[in-house]
């Protein structure tokens, strides 16, 4: 996906991410490229992902037995968990550190805006799969496809202060402004979620305890079931971050894009200016070379399909 | 810091003295909800009174976002927000006298709303003070991650959309105390039914007064 981007190139006067160690280019020499450790680490993040899904796939649905109580229900444990760490703890975690990394004067950097922008979305992603999993899950076990047990609600309310965070990014504004009001919205959201996971604790409760991290951190489930749990847990927080690579990749060229709109719009209004079906002979000396200008027009335009 | 606070406190009063829209729009809002409550529960009173506490909060939450509106459009006219800026005030103050200009507003609608769950749905208030205290320790809070909230939102054109889903989601805690202290001073409950509920709402007004007066002036030079 990111290759077919960088072979694009314009030479228009675009505001890139110099901030950025992994990133070179994106200035005035077209889109930011990646560098070559970056492209290595997200393929080989990926093929460990994929590897390590298909792995879970297979010891949880054909080499673990199915369990005394739960029957074949008992295999959704394998996912569900892992995919609730990911959304409850990693993004959330992750996009609050960063947020805050960003507030803070010294280590301010669109860097941590964007870490904590795709940690959010794709945090989005894994926190409605922790709702379907679960409902899926408590349909069979407690006869209904939702109920208002605590930690389903506070997940719930979760879900909902993430998708508040992504509405605000979504107004249009200068990348710092946008920065700024989101890191703060995270911020805000971030000191809501034990307030939030406290009172829906006292307002109601019938999920069963943790199953892994009890209190004395010795599992009470054991044997293959407990190694294909962990493996869960290992695939899926490297999905998440195969996830995150990308969605970041992604966020700098939107900003690339965005920053190169107004310049190429610009460009083309000149262009039209210029063109040679009206009088040659009355028009100014053209600023921009006609060569090119139609490689500036289209870079951005497959970049944007790309990133949407 | 506090001189400022009720500096802007009282400016924002007097506007609301001089403009009524509180008084005459928000306020009544919260009784026509009281009123969409009762229709949607059927004519029976039991259903009422038993939900009187959690519609009685979901009412003054709505109103809420209605008077942070109020408060942020106050400061959006005539460059407002610049003049403000550059009058040299404490942001802390403002921050405290903003949310303490909504508080104020707030406490009236709360009395009215009261008034209205007992007359409309024939709610008996057996403890007072619990009541009181709830409706205090829980506007104190709505004012003040509002405020926030509505500082965040302030330059945006989608402000009216945006802050209901962004403010509403976080002030959920509130319902649900509130509620539940509500529902203790309905019943004659005693105080211990409701002290964790308290705490609570004592953490959460703490937490977001003590952000509000850090974080409202680089709130304000970024939007």
């Amino acid at each position: 996906m990111t290759s077919t981007v960088v072979t694009e190139r314009s030479d228009d006067h675009r505001r890139g991410d110099s901030a950025d160690p992994d990133l070179v280019g994106g200035t005035r020499n077209g889109p930011p490229v990646l560098s070559r450790g970056a492209v290595l680490t997200t393929r080989v993040v990926g093929v460990a992902a994929v590897v390590g899904v298909a792995f879970t796939v297979w010891l949880g649905l054909w080499v673990t037995p199915p369990d005394k109580v739960q029957g074949n229900l008992v295999r959704l444990v394998y996912i569900h968990p892992g995919v609730a760490w990911v959304a409850l703890y990693l993004a959330f975690g992750l996009a609050a550190v960063a947020s805050l990394l960003y507030l803070w004067p010294r280590t301010r950097s669109l860097f941590w805006d964007r870490l904590a922008a795709a940690a959010v979305e794709v945090g989005v992603v894994f926190n409605v799969c922790t709702l379907i999993s679960g409902s899926i899950w408590g349909r069979p076990t407690w006869g209904v496809w939702w109920a208002w047990d605590a930690r389903l609600t506070s997940t719930a309310a979760l879900l909902v202060l993430f998708l508040g965070y992504m509405a605000l990014r979504r107004v249009p504004a200068e990348p710092e402004v946008r920065a700024k009001r989101s890191a703060f919205a995270a911020l805000f959201a971030a000191l809501d979620v034990p307030i939030v996971h406290f009172s829906v604790v006292w307002w109601k409760t019938l999920h069963q305890g943790a199953t892994v991290l009890n209190a004395n951190l010795s599992p009470t489930i054991h044997g293959s079931m407990a190694w294909t749990l962990l493996l869960g847990f290992v695939a899926l927080t490297l999905v998440f971050v195969w996830m995150l690579l990308v969605r970041y990749r992604i966020g700098v060229l939107e900003d690339w894009v965005g920053s190169g709109e107004l310049d190429l719009a610009l460009r083309e209004r000149q262009a039209e200016g210029i063109a040679p079906p009206v009088a040659p002979a009355d028009v100014q000396p053209a600023p921009p070379a006609p060569a090119e200008t139609p490689a500036g027009r289209e870079a951005p335009r497959e970049i944007a399909e790309v990133s949407q | 810091m506090w001189r400022d606070a009720a500096l802007v406190a009282g400016k924002d009063l007097r506007i609301e003295a001089r403009s009524k829209v509180a008084l005459s729009q928000v306020a009544p809002f919260g009784v026509v909800a009281l009123g969409l409550f009762a229709f949607a529960l059927g004519p029976d009173r039991a259903p009422m009174v038993s939900g009187a506490p959690g519609l009685f909060w979901v009412a003054v939450l709505f109103s809420t976002v209605l008077a942070i509106q109020r408060s942020v459009s106050v400061e959006s006219a005539d460059g407002a927000r610049d003049g403000l800026r550059l009058s040299g005030l404490d942001p802390a103050g403002l921050f405290l006298g903003k949310a303490l200009a909504v508080a104020a507003q707030l406490v009236v609608l709360e009395l009215v709303l009261t008034v209205g769950v007992v007359l409309l749905y024939g709610a008996a208030v057996k403890t007072v003070w619990l009541i009181a205290v709830a409706c205090l320790l829980g506007t104190v809070g709505l004012a003040a991650a509002g405020t926030l909230y509505g500082a965040l939102s302030a330059g945006i054109r989608v402000r009216e959309t945006l802050l209901p889903f962004l403010l509403l989601p976080v002030v959920t805690p509130i319902l649900l105390a509130g509620t539940r202290i509500w529902q203790a001073g309905l019943a004659g409950g005693t105080p211990s039914d409701a002290t964790p509920w308290l705490h609570l709402l004592l953490a959460f007004d703490a937490v977001y007064l003590a952000v509000g007066v850090v974080v409202y002036g680089p709130i304000q030079e970024a939007t």
